[in-house]
């Protein structure tokens, strides 16, 4: 499947982090303002990246009709399970926030400090005005991310690899080192721990140096993983306590709204970015996308098998090729050596491993968000916690369906939440109350 | 109160759903997403049931205890509808569905069959009714309390946790019977399954009488597990083949695909 989202939110939070606090952090420099906005936003893959290459990139004289029957089911099959394994990081990341959130009261209490991306303050008696602020916010921060998504795209149009991937490295720099610390005090704080600092120091150390070289360069898939489900928890803790109430829905629905756009119009920048990516043969930010597959393919690197990045697939899990793109093109000939080793053990791989599907951390960013929220409104909403869980499972559920296109991630998602958020507020918790409490069963 | 009373009612609760689950379905990731998507129709046709109870509500005298009691009962019924239609509308889906699958793949037998399909469907209907039925109350049961202090029954958690077993296996059953009968065109079929839902959710309306309505509510779902039991294709002579481990082979050549 190909429903392949990039994000990089990271970026964008520990940015505003960075500005939310700023007596106790010196000020980052504002050019270390993160490509995250723009990279923020899912990315759709080309759509024109067809399953139907699949069969074609291992035996290369496979005629395209015969093999299309065939792969649907193989699509179906292979699309489900990939799915799934999509799935169950999702619903970790949920999980994660939920705990934490039910547990650590920090990540729910009332602040007056709030991101510089909303200026306009909640803590307005009158209802219309409180709707004029949050509209206002999300004006800006969609504006902020728009601009930045730009930015990115004029960058990696014009190969600024070194400064994007400085940026990149920078900020899951500040998010694996600075969050976490804040995120373990808090922690401590609230189990009544008292640990000293040079046992957190080192904890904190190993934590963001590891979680460093596991995502930015190589290291065992699981562990990739975890560390990506953890920074998205992370990310996502942050925005709900620092967004303003009202401003957060808004924000929610109106990044669905510019996700839509952004990925399907033929000029929004997503779509370009992955056009130019694909155009280059190069893989987008792997550091920051969480895949589903094992297996990397040498579809995207070499220029022979243009015919076949078409097809995109899993990304390099061993990262040292996009290293060494980086570095320009000097690793050239380590790096296509590197490649043949592989190809050779690919080859003998069912061509179903070849694929993955792919979800970018804005995604988990922000379905963990709409649970979190929901866990964070009241005691008694468990009910709204199992709806918000159910929808990113819908955008699964419609990936699958819907292999040979990539789908936008967040807006049908965050459509489902919404509806269901509110509307389980509203209608369905005093139904389902007035039942319990007469023991009736539907 | 507190911990084992809150492991004891959830593995009561959803201990043989989460068993089949795990044995059954966890394996085929198709199945793990229609059990979803059904769980899914099932919130939606809650929504719906709530929405119009909500409306009634707002509209009707709050003062009245007799009508707002007379309101919820019609609200359950409502609800009890709307789940079954939401039944057939995803039977109707998984139909086109499955035909389009066929069509595409210009093969014989398709990826996930339909009996598979109701009691996927059937399991992802009572996952998410026990859920919704149970959860909160599982919530309260680890906290600390005395229950029944105010003269209610002393078994509130029990029974909860009981019912919703049965009504977790209830819709299992009621999804491959609405399933075979819609697909064999058997109308009467169709409403018993209807009428059965009805009669289990009006048996409710006792509690706390639960004699009254537990007993019967789980001779109905040994009743409908039978009726299910055939429909998918069992019999007595499968039953006691397989108990008995005796022809393997006989068993996998008489398994048709659908």
């Amino acid at each position: 499947g190909e429903a392949m989202n990039t994000s990089d939110s990271d970026d964008d939070f520990y940015n505003e982090r960075t500005a939310l606090v700023p007596s106790e952090n010196p000020v980052v420099d504002a050019n270390v303002k993160c490509s995250c906005d723009a990279e923020c936003r899912p990315l759709l893959v080309q759509p024109g990246a067809s399953r139907r290459s699949g069969p074609a990139c291992v035996d290369s004289g496979g005629s395209d009709q015969e093999v299309d029957a065939d792969d649907e089911e193989l699509t179906l099959k292979y699309g489900a399970k990939h799915v799934i394994m999509l799935f169950i990081p999702v619903t970790l990341c949920m999980v994660v926030v939920v705990a934490t959130i039910k547990s650590v009261s920090f990540y729910t209490e009332k602040t007056d400090q709030q991101l510089i991306y909303t200026p306009f303050t909640e803590n307005t008696p009158s209802v219309g005005l409180r709707l004029l602020n949050s509209v206002l916010n999300t004006i800006i921060m969609i504006s902020v991310i728009v601009v930045m998504t730009i930015f990115l795209v004029v960058l990696y149009k014009y190969r600024c690899y070194k400064f994007i991937h400085g940026w990149l490295i920078l900020s899951s720099l500040m998010l694996l080192f600075w969050f976490s610390f804040m995120y373990l005090g808090e922690v401590f704080k609230t189990y009544n721990l008292a640990v000293d600092y040079p046992t957190v120091g080192v904890i904190i150390w190993n934590f963001g140096a590891v979680g460093m070289i596991c995502i930015h360069w190589k290291g065992p898939l699981q562990l990739q993983q975890a560390y990506l489900i953890l920074i998205s928890a992370l990310m996502a803790l942050v925005f709900i306590k620092y967004l303003p109430e009202w401003s957060a829905w808004v924000i929610l629905g109106a990044i669905s709204v510019y996700d839509l756009v952004a990925v399907l119009s033929p000029k929004g920048p997503l779509r370009m970015l992955v056009e130019t990516a694909q155009e280059r043969n190069e893989p987008i930010f792997p550091a920051l996308i969480y895949s589903s597959a094992m297996v990397w393919t040498v579809g995207m690197a070499s220029p022979v098998d243009a015919q076949r990045s078409e097809y995109e697939t899993g990304p390099p899990l061993h990262n040292s090729c996009f290293l060494h793109r980086i570095m320009g093109n000097e690793g050239w000939t380590e790096y296509q050596e590197h490649l043949y080793d592989q190809k050779q053990l690919i080859e003998d791989m069912p061509e179903a491993l070849m694929w993955g599907v792919k979800l970018g951390l804005g995604d988990f960013i922000f379905y963990s968000v709409l649970v979190g929220k929901a866990a964070a409104t009241a005691s008694q909403n468990l009910h709204l916690c199992m709806c918000e869980v159910l929808c990113p499972t819908i955008h699964l559920c419609l990936t699958c369906l819907y292999l040979s296109q990539a789908l936008p991630a967040l807006p049908i998602s965050i459509t489902f939440g919404l509806v269901f958020y509110f509307s389980t507020d509203f209608l369905v918790q005093p139904f389902m109350d007035n039942l319990a409490a007469h023991q009736f069963y539907i | 109160m507190t911990a084992s009373v809150f492991f004891g009612c959830t593995f009561i609760a959803f201990g043989p759903a989460i068993a089949l689950f795990l044995f059954t379905i966890a394996r085929e990731p198709l199945r793990v997403i229609f059990l979803i998507a059904g769980a899914f129709f099932w919130l939606v046709s809650l929504l719906l049931s709530s929405l119009v109870w909500f409306i009634s509500v707002q509209i009707s005298n709050k003062d009245s205890a007799a009508q707002q009691k007379g309101l919820l009962i019609f609200g359950v019924v409502l609800s009890v509808l709307l789940q079954e239609t939401f039944r057939f509308a995803y039977y109707k889906l998984l139909k086109k569905a499955n035909e389009g699958l066929l069509a595409l793949s210009q093969e014989e037998t398709m990826p996930i069959s339909i009996r598979q399909l109701a009691y996927v469907s059937g399991l992802g209907f009572g996952f998410m009714s026990g859920a919704f039925s149970v959860v909160n109350i599982l919530a309260d049961s680890v906290g600390p309390g005395t229950v029944g202090i105010h003269g209610d029954s002393q078994h509130y958690f029990l029974s909860s946790a009981f019912m919703t077993m049965a009504i977790i296996l209830l819709h299992m059953f009621w999804g491959v019977v609405f399933f075979d009968a819609c697909e064999k065109q058997r109308w009467w079929a169709v409403a018993a399954v209807v009428i059965s839902h009805l009669v289990v959710s009006c048996l409710t309306f006792q509690n706390p009488e639960y004699v009254g309505s537990l007993v019967p509510t789980y001779i109905i779902m040994f009743l409908m597990g039978v009726w299910a039991f055939y429909s998918a294709g069992g019999s007595l002579r499968n039953l006691r083949l397989c108990l008995s481990c005796i022809d393997k082979d006989f068993l996998l050549a008489n398994h048709r695909p659908r």
